[in-house]
């Protein structure tokens, strides 16, 4: 799963470092010194794995269908997440509704039509790749003290949720379209201009159509990252006990990560219980996000 | 743009268009709206940074008009929410320090020994299954670390295999979980700068005899140096800025950390919880959440700009 926050330097990858004879590897300095890289990779293994495990040993007995039908409950025995499944979507379908448009505008200004020699253009960029690594809870402040200026008095809503969550992702949706918009050859833009084609016509017909995979593959990515963020939406109230089903944007709501932190801070083993199933429920969306991911960047992408 | 057309030795050639032709073609004026609506896009990203901005100074200047900006960086107490209140914020800097170093004492080892595995030693097959196991890891959200941590490592490793003196909550199980989350962070940035290392580098370090351990540690790592740095200071950033992990596992009792099995309240730690409760709009308790944010932008903004400038650094080496 990439979810990586940063802006990272598009480098030419070499399959393979050349010229690395592994002459001298079997003296035991050199010997010890891959042992050592071995064992760096297999802690983030183990880890994994062991994380993965615990997570599902807790979670086992508490997975089943009334996770997704019954209502948060004072007893563990008959308590579901059906609110918060249904909130994680809303929130998730509003995010993605706001940032992506907005981020692949973006993304096609900054890479298309901007004069990079420009100071205004490359203080953007710069700015972009700040937005990146601003921590998570700063955007749920941003959201309070926006909607707290428009006077909101119940800010545990579900656009205010999806606000915050947009502009978190928003760098990241317009880092990926960035990256993927570059890898359009040049050529290809030549030859639709020499054909006559304004240069919008350029980007619309034959830039975005060749990019799609790349922007689709970031996009998924960026939203799975929304998903499983609860930081955010901790700063703007969305620790509730809600009992009903979120059926709009001006809901109430709370989300899966956030029923997950809920459930962890009571002390009854029960809710620990269905804070790892729920758990378990949450990694295997996100995976499967990233699977999907993973497969379109490899069935679609092309290679110039 | 006017056709200069030379009238010199060789065949005739056709008159070129008449002086004075406009080539750009007609002003479109469609072109020129979809051309501002992309460039709103772009600038919304400003009007992000100054919202932050904005969001942040103005109830923090309330904050300090009322607590001296002295007291809150230097001052020992915290206790925003008593009757003697108390704004001195040192015991949230000392609790985001220590989550802070055990992180980066896990993550800049492990991180840095995955990147050189990858960059230096794996076939691309081999790091073709390897790399996505990491980047697994970067996906798994920040709130089942924390449960991982409050559960695994702080109940099962800490308390009963180790039988360690800890109590329920402790800044160390939340720094080791933080750092394994920012593995796959340092891991991929200085997998990105070692790899750009050009491979005559290593081929000059081959021919002159240096074994791969040699050539690693003493050609391509300084060389991709830039890159690493940028990379560490990047997991600074995240590791000052991580919530739910030490909202979580470190426990919400703000005092000066001075052991890592003591919980301790960090600056984020401080924000998600007071959060919870429901202070008034505009209200000091309100206005202190933001004072906190602040000083946490400043500090992760200051962290970013570093790396960015060290980033450039090595793009530009080669």
């Amino acid at each position: 799963m990439t979810t990586t926050r940063h802006a990272r330097p598009a480098t030419v990858r070499v399959s393979a470092p050349l010229g690395t004879g592994t002459h001298g590897d079997r003296k035991p300095g050199p010997l010890l010194f891959l042992l050592l890289l071995w064992l760096s990779l297999l802690v983030a293994f183990g880890v994994l794995a062991t994380l993965l495990i615990t997570i599902l040993m807790d979670g086992w007995g508490k997975l089943s269908l009334q996770l997704f039908t019954n209502y948060p409950s004072a007893t563990p025995e008959t308590a579901g997440a059906r609110p918060a499944v249904l909130g994680s979507a809303w929130v998730i379908a509003a995010t993605a509704v706001f940032t992506l448009p907005l981020g692949i505008a973006a993304a096609i200004h900054l890479e298309e039509f901007a004069d990079k020699k420009r100071w205004f253009n490359r203080l953007i960029e710069l700015n972009v790749q700040n937005l990146a690594a601003v921590p998570a809870i700063i955007y749920g402040l941003l959201a309070l003290g926006f909607l707290s200026l428009l006077q909101v008095q119940n800010k545990n809503v579900v656009i205010g949720g999806a606000l915050a969550l947009s502009l978190l992702i928003l760098p990241v949706v317009i880092i990926a379209t960035r990256e993927g918009l570059r890898a359009v050859p040049r050529e290809i833009r030549d030859a639709s201009l020499a054909l006559g084609a304004t240069p919008w016509q350029t980007v619309w017909r034959q830039v975005l159509p060749a990019s799609v995979p790349s922007i689709a593959t970031g996009s998924i990515l960026a939203l799975s990252r929304a998903l499983g963020e609860a930081a955010p939406l901790l700063v703007l109230g969305a620790l509730v006990y809600i009992t009903f089903d979120p059926n709009g944007l001006m809901s109430g709501y709370t989300t899966l990560p956030i029923q997950i932190f809920n459930w962890t801070g009571r002390p009854q083993e029960g809710f620990h219980e269905l804070a790892a199933a729920t758990s378990v429920l949450l990694l295997a969306v996100l995976l499967l996000m990233n699977a999907l991911a993973i497969f379109i960047r490899n069935k679609y992408q092309k290679r110039w | 743009m006017t056709a200069v057309i030379e009238k010199a030795a060789g065949p005739e050639l056709a008159p070129g268009p008449r002086p004075g032709t406009q080539f750009a073609g007609r002003r479109r004026p469609g072109e020129t709206l979809i051309r501002m609506v992309l460039r709103l896009a772009a600038l919304l990203t400003m009007v992000t940074t100054a919202g932050i901005l904005i969001a942040l100074l103005i109830p923090s200047l309330s904050f300090f008009a009322e607590v001296p900006v002295w007291e809150f960086l230097f001052g020992t107490r915290w206790a925003p929410r008593f009757a003697d209140a108390s704004f001195g914020a040192i015991p949230l800097i000392t609790a985001t320090l220590w989550t802070t170093a055990i992180a980066l004492l896990v993550a800049v080892p492990f991180g840095l020994g995955a990147a050189i595995m990858l960059a230096e030693y794996a076939k691309p097959r081999t790091r073709s299954i390897l790399k996505p196991v990491l980047e697994v890891l970067a996906g798994v959200p920040t709130v089942v670390y924390g449960f991982f941590a409050l559960q695994f490592v702080q109940a099962t490793v800490l308390r009963e295999w180790l039988q360690l003196p800890t109590g329920a909550f402790s800044v160390l199980a939340a720094g080791l979980v933080m750092g394994v989350m920012i593995i796959p962070t340092i891991a991929s940035i200085s997998e990105d700068a070692m790899s750009a290392v050009p491979s005559a580098l290593r081929q000059g370090s081959a021919a002159l005899g240096a074994n791969r351990m040699q050539t690693t540690l003493r050609v391509v790592f300084p060389a991709a140096l830039s890159g690493i740095v940028a990379a560490v200071v990047l997991g600074v950033s995240r590791a000052v800025g991580e919530t739910m992990i030490v909202a979580i596992a470190a426990g919400s009792q703000a005092r000066i950390v001075t052991n890592p099995l003591e919980q301790g309240q960090t600056m984020t730690g401080f924000i998600a919880n007071a959060a919870l409760g429901d202070s008034r709009v505009g209200s000091l308790e309100y206005n202190t959440l933001f004072a906190v944010g602040l000083l946490l932008f400043l500090i992760t903004l200051l962290m970013n700009l570093i790396s960015i400038r060290f980033v450039r650094r090595f793009r530009e080496a080669y």
